[in-house]
């Protein structure tokens, strides 16, 4: 059962082979099992998560269920969920229970979805091992010596220990493509504005934007389905007409079911800076994309090598403001102790924030200073205006694009945390996309020293369908999506 | 000792008459139970968002309408941040660098003479809510309390140019600012409740320099007899302090009506870097001409123009057409008088609204809205007065009963206290005769050169008649008898 795909899951729910209970009591029996290993989940509440299943059941047995009537979804923390704890894996909210719905939770619930459980995080999204957790890092099921990437760490090793069918994300500068990469799943960052940013926790509302992470890409085209919509609650949502991510899914198998399709190759993703062990399974793959049918271009993005430098000017200093709130007056944390209000915010928020979190801070509100503001962020809103444009060039050029998702595999913990530098380099492919504010797919290639690799697929704005397709065709050809982690039995 | 220019630029918060918030769907109304108006937005939950009210966006085209300022096409907005236990997002949205009014122009009266100001800009931001550290010590406890019904109440900021040279151009300015939001519906100018407040950049130089001297910004006016008196001292202080070898710090200022004294609040070195940048949760405002062209149909015509047709269709002054513009509602209540009165007699009108209708208001602490007395009923009375019916005298008597409500209309009035003007030449002759063989006396007074006695006899005859006599006619007959 766990190894079906949510459409298979979806049948065997509607012909009652299962019920949503029994499903979701299998989940929750995976998660007390190998949680404590993994560290993937903040909360679970079974009970709830049963309450749920079974309306979902009722709802079944009516003959009403849908795509995703009765399964279980994990959800990043980063989602409001009402009357769950939601904590952002922060110390700030570890005693903020949330009194509404996120647009994103109220969608799956609609659905008729099960909220599962509230996974781990790097701290208000804040980091790429999930070792910025408040609650702990998160391990990677297939070297729990290794971190999952991050910030939807806890999602992505949820997922890929199949402690969860699917799972919710959001990606501001890569963070659900690098932990898709790092643990062998798909997971998609769509268009900005697809999904709604309402009751997601805001890190950098300009770069954020919600996605999945599952077991494949017709997983991520059936959650895609559940999570895309105009809000009008969410001002940068965009009111587009809906649409059906999996309408290019359904097309019969061929010999070349790509024959047409131009696959752009940016010089600036096959330099230096790449690990020869990824480089290599990237190589394999736009092989196989070859055999599919696709013709390959070569072409340069000429910005790129600016995008990871104006990000950490960008993110913190959107992240510095959108963080103010938590002052400690209203909910959350607030230090026991405190002599004047200055002392009530600055312990607080001393106390109640970790250090990546507070060095971001710092430097949004340094570059948003009088006298830097023009020479930081202005300058680089420009260099995001150029990498936009290099993209733009590009899509005349081609139909997608495609590199490595992340320069490595997964590393150890600690490995990089002392060195902010290299790590903020491990989104070095995946910033640029969220700068230009394009939709893209990371999806498995291969392994290296046991430790699987991710391959990048960047889209034209809006062209999530055609996204979605090409990776189902090279997962379609290939297997390596289909590999588990050993152990999690 | 040198004279001393004094130089005022104002810039004012008037909270626009919207339903619900700026940025979010919760009530603006004004005295609701603490924190019941603020809702998850306002509250600034993780992860909400700010959606743009559009009806705040149409109040702030309608002001630049009206000043005939120029509306930006797209304008941005901006968070201002800093901490405050009122403000809970940890910043304030605002306009900063592209404003949605750029220019425009203000004409003020100041006594005889006409002025105009120039307008910097006009800006939409939202309120704060409020700090309660008084007054409320049993439920607080020494703490300070915070209510949020106000966080998120739209602002409209109106920024003047420094083009006031005295205290009383400040308040003209500031008046004929309030008259404006009120008439054009977009503020409803509530000075008590916050709705218009004003802050005063003041500062003083030697006639003739031509650089400005620093300046002290007053916070928070919120009367103009305090704006009158703050600037008053505060002019009066800095020309003060520089005279004595002295020299001015820029500072923000408050200003206490016990004392009647300015104090500093925060000095510059203090001042907040409030790290304004866009924010990236709202798209830029962008206002198409059709909006604003549409917006531009629903206007109704402006004080200004209003006291021009005033002056040229009814031959009021410059001033009175000013005083009955001074309001739409006063101007509206001018009108309908009018339309029963006759336009003939609008001048009449004129002054009984503007005299007696206002000395009876602001005896009973009444604002025109509030007239027990309708427009049309004054206008019933003027007619009867400017067709001879009522003396003036006669027409207060009227007035006072149309006031009390003992009467519908002058002429019922008229009819049930026979206060019909006794106006027929003939019997008011004969009650002339009589007067004047019964006091011999007077006359000969009178013809020995005593125009006294002339009073007295017209007195006389009013007595008779009880003051229904026509002045005018007893005059007119006594000289004719007397000469």
């Amino acid at each position: 059962m766990i190894e079906q795909s949510l459409q298979a899951m979806a049948h065997s729910l509607a012909s009652r082979e299962i019920s949503s209970v029994e499903l979701t009591q299998l989940y929750l029996d995976r998660i007390a099992r190998h949680n404590a290993q993994l560290n993937a989940y903040i909360t679970v509440d079974p009970g709830r998560s049963l309450a749920q299943a079974r309306a979902a059941d009722e709802r079944l047995a009516r003959g009403e269920g849908g795509p995703l009537t009765g399964i279980p979804i994990a959800h990043k923390d980063i989602f409001c969920a009402r009357d769950w704890l939601t904590t952002c894996g922060s110390k700030m909210l570890s005693n903020f229970v949330s009194p509404y719905d996120a647009a994103v939770i109220a969608r799956f619930k609609a659905a008729g979805a099960v909220v599962l459980g509230k996974t781990n995080m790097d701290e208000f999204a804040m980091g790429s091992s999930n070792e910025t957790s408040f609650y702990g890092p998160v391990r990677n099921p297939w070297d729990i010596r290794c971190v999952p990437g991050g910030s939807s760490g806890g999602s992505a090793a949820a997922v890929a220990a199949r402690l969860a069918p699917a799972a919710t994300g959001t990606d501001t500068g890569g963070s659900i493509r690098q932990p898709a990469a790092l643990c062998n799943l798909s997971g998609m960052k769509p268009t900005y504005g697809v999904i709604s940013r309402y009751g997601m926790i805001a890190f950098a509302s300009s770069l954020d934007q919600a996605g999945p992470l599952a077991r494949s890409a017709a997983d991520c085209a059936t959650l895609l389905n559940a999570m895309a919509g105009f809000d009008e609650r969410d001002s940068t949502s965009l009111d587009r007409p809906p649409e059906d991510y999996r309408r290019e899914l359904a097309a019969p198998p061929a010999s070349q079911p790509l024959a047409g399709l131009r696959i752009g190759l940016p010089a600036e993703f096959f330099g230096a800076g790449c690990s020869p062990a990824v480089m290599q399974l990237v190589a394999a793959a736009i092989a196989e994309y070859r055999k599919l049918g696709a013709e390959t271009v070569a072409l340069s993005l000429p910005s790129m090598g600016l995008s990871v430098a104006a990000y950490y000017v960008i993110a913190p200093a959107e992240a510095s403001s959108n963080l103010a709130r938590f002052d400690g007056v209203r909910y959350g944390y607030r230090a026991p102790e405190y002599r004047d209000l200055n002392e009530l915010y600055s312990k607080s928020r001393a106390q109640g924030f970790g250090a990546e979190v507070k060095r971001r801070i710092l430097i949004g509100t340094y570059v948003l200073s009088h006298g830097y503001y023009d020479a930081y962020y202005l300058q680089a809103q420009r260099i995001r205006r150029l990498i936009a444009n290099d993209f733009a060039a590009a899509f005349r050029q081609c139909d997608v694009i495609l590199g490595p998702t992340s320069p490595s595999t997964a590393f150890k913990l600690g490995e990089k945390a002392a060195d902010p530098v290299q790590m903020y380099l491990s989104d070095i492919y995946t910033i640029a996309v969220n700068l230009a504010g394009l939709p893209a797919i990371s999806i498995p290639c291969g392994f290296a020293d046991g430790l699987p690799a991710g391959l990048q697929l960047i889209g034209d704005y809006f062209t999530e369908a055609r996204l979605l397709n090409v990776a189902h065709r090279y997962q379609q050809a290939s297997d390596w999506h289909l590999q588990r982690p050993g152990g999690f039995v | 000792m040198k004279p001393w220019e004094v130089v005022i630029g104002i810039e004012t918060h008037a909270q626009l008459s919207t339903q619900a918030k700026i940025f979010s769907g919760s009530s603006t109304a004004f005295g609701a139970t603490p924190n019941l108006q603020a809702n998850a937005v306002d509250i600034a939950l993780p992860g909400v968002l700010p959606v743009l009210n559009k009806g705040a966006v149409e109040c702030a085209i309608r002001f630049g309408l009206a000043v005939g300022g120029t509306i930006a096409p797209r304008s941005v907005f901006a968070r201002k941040n800093y901490f405050y236990p009122d403000l809970p997002k940890g910043y304030q949205i605002s306009q900063y660098e592209k404003p949605v009014v750029l220019g425009g122009k203000l004409s003020i009266q100041v006594g005889e003479s006409e002025k105009t100001v120039s307008l910097t800009r006009a800006h939409l931001e939202e309120d704060a809510g409020k700090s309660l550290h008084e007054g409320a010590a049993e439920i607080f406890q020494g703490r300070s309390g915070i209510d949020l019904n106000r966080a998120g109440t739209p602002l409209l900021e109106i920024v003047s140019e420094p083009d006031m040279r005295s205290a009383a151009e400040a308040v003209a300015y500031a008046r004929a600012l309030h008259a404006l939001v009120r008439w054009i519906g977009i503020c409803d100018g509530n000075m008590q409740e916050g709705s218009f407040r004003c802050d005063a950049n003041v500062s003083v130089r030697p006639v003739g320099q031509t650089h400005f001297g620093t300046r002290r910004e007053i916070k928070n006016l919120n009367s103009f007899r305090f704006m009158q008196q703050a600037i008053d001292y505060e002019v009066q202080w800095q020309i003060a302090t520089l005279e004595e070898g002295g020299s001015i710090e820029q500072a923000t200022v408050l200003f206490d009506p016990d004392s009647g004294e300015t104090r500093a609040m925060r000095s510059k070195e203090n001042a907040h870097d409030y790290r304004y940048f866009p924010d990236p949760d709202l798209l830029p405002l962008v206002i198409d001409r059709q909006w604003i062209e549409q917006i531009r149909l629903q206007m109704p015509e402006l004080p200004a123009a209003q006291r021009d047709r005033l002056m040229a269709d009814y031959g009021l002054s410059a001033y009175d057409a000013g005083v009955l513009t001074s309001s739409l509602e006063l101007a509206s209540y001018f009108e309908a008088a009018v339309a029963v009165a006759g336009q003939a007699n609008a001048k009449t009108c004129a002054n009984w609204v503007m005299v007696d209708l206002a000395a009876r208001l602001n005896r009973e602490g009444l604002e025109i809205t509030d007239c027990p007395l309708s427009a049309a009923r004054l206008g019933g009375l003027v007619a009867r007065i400017a067709d001879g019916t009522l003396s003036t005298k006669l027409g207060r008597k009227v007035f006072d009963a149309l006031w009390s409500g003992e009467a519908v209309s002058a002429d019922e009035v008229i009819a049930a206290q026979g206060l019909q003007q006794i106006s027929d030449s003939g019997s008011l002759e004969t009650l002339i005769d009589e007067l004047l063989a019964a006091n011999a006396t007077m006359v000969a007074e009178f013809r020995a050169g005593k125009e006294k006695a002339f009073n007295a006899l017209v007195g006389q005859a009013m007595k008779a008649t009880r003051g229904k006599a026509n002045p005018q006619m007893v005059s007119d007959l006594l000289r004719r008898k007397l000469a």
